[in-house]
């Protein structure tokens, strides 16, 4: 980091609003083709949902639209050590969601097939007793499940850190405490303001997680980003219990038991998010449900104790995809926010494409799904 | 079931807390007091209620001066509920508690917080090993069951130090040893402060006959004693240090440390009051303006969790906070009682610039060297908090996301202060700049199927997103 002016203009190639895992991740991959690259954070990078989430390096159940970039994405997860020189805390564990009735368990096995006639195979049916060889804790209940064997888990703090250090190294520069406010074009060059001075750039990309919305708001594009926080609870160690990360087909749940013996149970149930105030806060009556959901999945949790919990605030698109790609509207402006509470994963396959578009200005991945001109009005 | 609304919660039922609830109850507001013990008096008075004659022999006059605050908080018509751990504080004020094993909720239009102090970390090498304790700890096993621990050494500096050091010789249990770390030149230091501090000079006559009482029982004393250590494997062995320019070693498995009290944050962090850093005591204070109110609205703070006054001082500040509640609140107040109560807070409080100045921590356990453990609860050393800091952490909630440290059933409770204050050192800048932990509910561990019983008020917040999409 260069110590920031106050005042002056601070030339790149590429700004990126927002230090979360996408922007970090964008910025990493356009610094390794070479490009100039400033973020700016108006935080701390990683101090929102990229810091904050559950860890899931999940495709397991993903949107058809998101299948190909979140195997991409896996791909660069299960070199990620090699990539940054830190491990992230990744680890590949399966990941499973239980059906708890016959209808459930119809519908997984209708999934299942579907992706197999897209030509995708990690998603594999479980019947009763396969379900148990990977979950023996599981309840009896339980009649089957829809599992990933090859997905896994990270550490979001230490990844999200992590893709900054490389791509520091790499030459991007990181702003923290760094707020973008107006923005505007003049002469093909993006000219973002900030109480540190001016970043001008021909190509802007606007990694604001639950407050891009807003940017692109202002820049003319309509993105209904709302504020929503996820909510994770934190047992006591308990003995080994469970290998794979595990959802239910009916109910909101993520549930995984971590290598020292803390379970984190989170999954659909919402806190009070306020991103003006740039904090969320836990709603207890909510996270009721969520431990009557653990408990009744996995009986041996009936005598855990919670010893925490959090939040994190996260953007999430009506639609529960994300905006990822250029601008409808501006040349130079590019999208990539609105992961609607699973974009962890994506964090490295979507930073790659990111850098390739910009780079390049077209990338291979399939984007038009993803496309902001689906909120115009 | 639907949650209870009340014109004041006090939460901590020690001296501030039910001063506090005594004079509000007085005055006609409605109030409940909840603490996790099963009897009224808190840390400085526990067990006051059922302390025998002899008990109270051995714990000496100011413990016994407990009894009538006790006694009138019981005669009060303020709601008592011991056994009772509250877990979390809403934005909205809506209190999560835990009673007979059942999570419940409370709606209180104002909460005096009274969760008094915490002992200092003392993170000196071996503070970890099974047979250490502090000088609090100890204290509390002699209130609550009269037990003591023969041949113990009592380390570290502060009033406590001696007050719990009479108290065992008293109850028939010499301490080995007295190792005192304070720094040369303190006492000097803290003469330039007499003046003022003999206003109050009961409390030095008390210190000065403590200190006297122990030297005649025979306890070796150690002065201004540096590089303190404990030895051992899996049990501590000896406490090693120099004094007089000379180096000792004694052997012994009962250490008990202790480097003075600070302000519990807990639950000010959780409702996310603002707090400032005291740098001539290296710790937090929650900000309070002139009527006990923090930053959050409708939260007050009385006692040693506001700042670290004593017993005295704190009952007192519990009656003035609750008279200024119920002002706040619209009641009629006699402005000649307040007058009173913040005359002799003042009283009490002008002995405490020379004895913090005396007191204040060490700078040796302010600067732990980098192969102790900081965190005990996920055991964490001094050595890999600063490498963290050194990669760019920017400060105690990244170090708790990359090495754990206050993720455990603690949540810093223990370790906090001293992770602020490495991280601060290391970076160059105060521990007020680097912040402290979030602290996220619950701030106590409560079970899995007490939260899958939980059944508030069916008007308690239900909301995805608090404001609106854009
Ligand atoms: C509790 C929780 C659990 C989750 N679990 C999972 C999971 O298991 N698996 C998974 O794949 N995903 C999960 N997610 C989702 C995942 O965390 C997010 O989708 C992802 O981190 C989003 O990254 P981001 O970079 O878009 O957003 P963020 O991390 O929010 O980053 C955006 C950044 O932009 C900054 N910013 C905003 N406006 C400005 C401005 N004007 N100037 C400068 N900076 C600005 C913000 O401060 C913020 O740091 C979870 C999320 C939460 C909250």
């Amino acid at each position: 980091m260069t110590p920031a002016g106050r005042s002056g203009t601070r030339g790149f190639d590429l700004v990126v609003v927002g230090g979360g895992i996408h922007g970090s991740s964008a910025a990493l991959f356009a610094s390794l083709r070479g490009l100039s690259v400033a973020v700016l954070e108006k935080d701390t990078v990683a101090r929102h949902a990229s810091g904050t989430n559950a860890g899931g390096v999940r495709r397991l159940g993903r949107h058809h639209a998101e299948i190909p970039i979140s195997q991409r994405s896996m791909q660069i997860w299960y070199g990620i050590a090699d990539l940054l020189d830190d491990d992230c805390g990744f680890q590949i564990a399966p990941q499973i969601k239980v059906a708890e009735t016959d209808a459930e368990l119809a519908g997984l096995s209708q999934r299942a097939g579907e992706l197999q006639a897209m030509g995708y195979d990690h998603e594999i049916i479980l019947d009763r007793a396969g379900l148990r060889r990977h979950l023996p804790a599981i309840s009896d209940h339980a009649v089957g499940g829809l599992a990933s064997l090859k997905d896994g888990f990270a550490q979001p703090y230490k990844t999200t850190f992590a893709i900054q250090r490389k791509a520091m190294e790499k030459g991007a520069r990181f702003y923290e405490h760094c707020q973008a406010g107006r923005i505007h074009r003049s002469d093909g060059v993006w000219q973002v303001e900030t109480a540190d001075g001016v970043f001008a750039a021909p190509r802007l990309l606007n990694a604001a997680g639950a407050w891009a919305g807003a940017i692109a708001g202002a820049l003319g594009e309509a993105a209904p980003v709302e504020a929503i926080a996820p909510m994770m609870l934190v047992t006591n160690r308990v003995p080994h219990f469970c290998d794979a990360v595990v959802g239910a087909a009916g109910r909101p749940l993520s549930f995984k038991q971590m290598p020292n013996g803390t379970v984190v149970i989170g999954g659909g149930r919402r806190g009070r998010a306020d991103r003006h105030a740039n904090r969320s806060e836990i709603l207890f009556n909510e996270l009721q449900l969520t431990a009557e959901t653990a408990m009744s999945l996995f009986p041996v949790m009936r005598s855990a104790s919670i010893v925490r919990s959090w939040s994190g605030v996260e953007g999430r698109m009506p639609d529960d995809i994300p905006v990822i790609g250029p601008s409808a509207r501006h040349e130079g402006l590019y999208h990539a926010f609105g992961f609607s509470a699973h974009g962890f994963q994506m964090g490295p396959g979507v930073g790659e494409l990111m850098a390739e578009l910009i780079a390049t200005g077209a990338t291979q991945a399939p984007i038009t799904p993803f496309s902001i001109a689906r909120f115009a009005v | 079931m639907s949650a209870r609304s009340v014109d004041l919660l006090v939460i901590g039922a020690g001296p501030a807390g039910i001063a506090a609830a005594t004079e509000a109850a007085g005055l006609g507001l409605s109030v409940s007091v909840m603490d996790e013990q099963s009897r009224p008096g808190g840390q400085i008075y526990r067990g006051i209620e059922t302390a025998s004659p002899k008990r109270l022999a051995v714990l000496g006059k100011d413990y016994a001066a407990g009894r009538s605050l006790t006694e009138s908080f019981r005669s009060s018509a303020a709601e008592y509920l011991p056994d009772t751990l509250v877990w979390n504080i809403g934005s909205d004020r809506s209190v999560d508690f835990s009673r007979g094993g059942r999570a419940q909720q409370m709606n209180p239009s104002a909460i005096l917080v009274a969760t008094g102090a915490l002992e200092r970390p003392m993170p000196i090498p071996g503070w970890t090993l099974p047979g250490v304790t502090t000088a609090g700890a100890l204290q509390i096993l002699l209130k609550s069951s009269g037990i003591v621990r023969d041949n113990c050494v009592l380390a570290g500096a502060g009033p406590l130090l001696w007050l719990v050091a009479t108290q065992m010789i008293a109850a028939g249990a010499r301490p080995a040893a007295i190792v005192e770390n304070l720094p040369r030149g303190r006492i000097v230091a803290g003469l330039r402060h007499l003046p003022g501090a003999l206003r109050a000079r009961e409390y030095l006559f008390k210190g000065l006959a403590m200190i006297a009482r122990v030297k005649a029982a025979g306890v070796p004393v150690y002065a201004n004693a540096t590089g303190l250590a404990i030895e051992g494997s899996t049990q501590a062995e000896a406490i090693t240090f120099s004094s007089g320019g000379r180096q000792h070693r004694i052997e012994t498995d009962a250490i008990a440390l202790h480097q003075g009290v600070v302000p519990n944050q807990q639950i000010t962090r959780l409702v996310g009051a603002e707090h400032r850093w005291d740098a001539a005591q290296a710790c937090f204070h929650p900000v309070l303006d002139a009527r006990f109110r923090t930053s959050a609205d409708s939260i007050y703070v009385a006692g040693d969790g506001a700042a670290i006054n004593g017993a005295r001082p704190a009952a007192l500040q519990g009656r003035l906070a609750a008279l200024l509640i119920a002002e706040d609140q619209g009641r009629r107040v006699g402005t000649e009682r307040i007058r009173r109560l913040q005359a002799g807070i003042a009283r009490d409080k002008s002995v405490r610039p020379m004895l913090e100045t005396i007191y204040a921590p060490a700078p040796e356990i302010l600067a732990p060297a980098d192969s102790t453990l900081i965190c005990r609860c996920e055991e964490v050393t001094a050595g890999e908090i600063r490498s963290v800091v050194d990669l760019g952490a920017p400060g105690p909630n990244q170090i708790k996301s990359m090495l754990r440290a206050g993720m455990g059933p603690c949540q810093g409770r223990v370790c906090g202060l001293a992770v602020a204050q490495i991280i601060a050192d290391r970076k160059g800048e105060t521990p007020e700049e680097t912040g402290y932990y979030r602290i996220r509910p619950p701030i106590k561990p409560i079970t899995l199927a007490e939260l899958a019983a939980y059944a508030p008020d069916e008007d308690a917040p239900r909301a995805a997103s608090g404001d609106a999409a854009a």
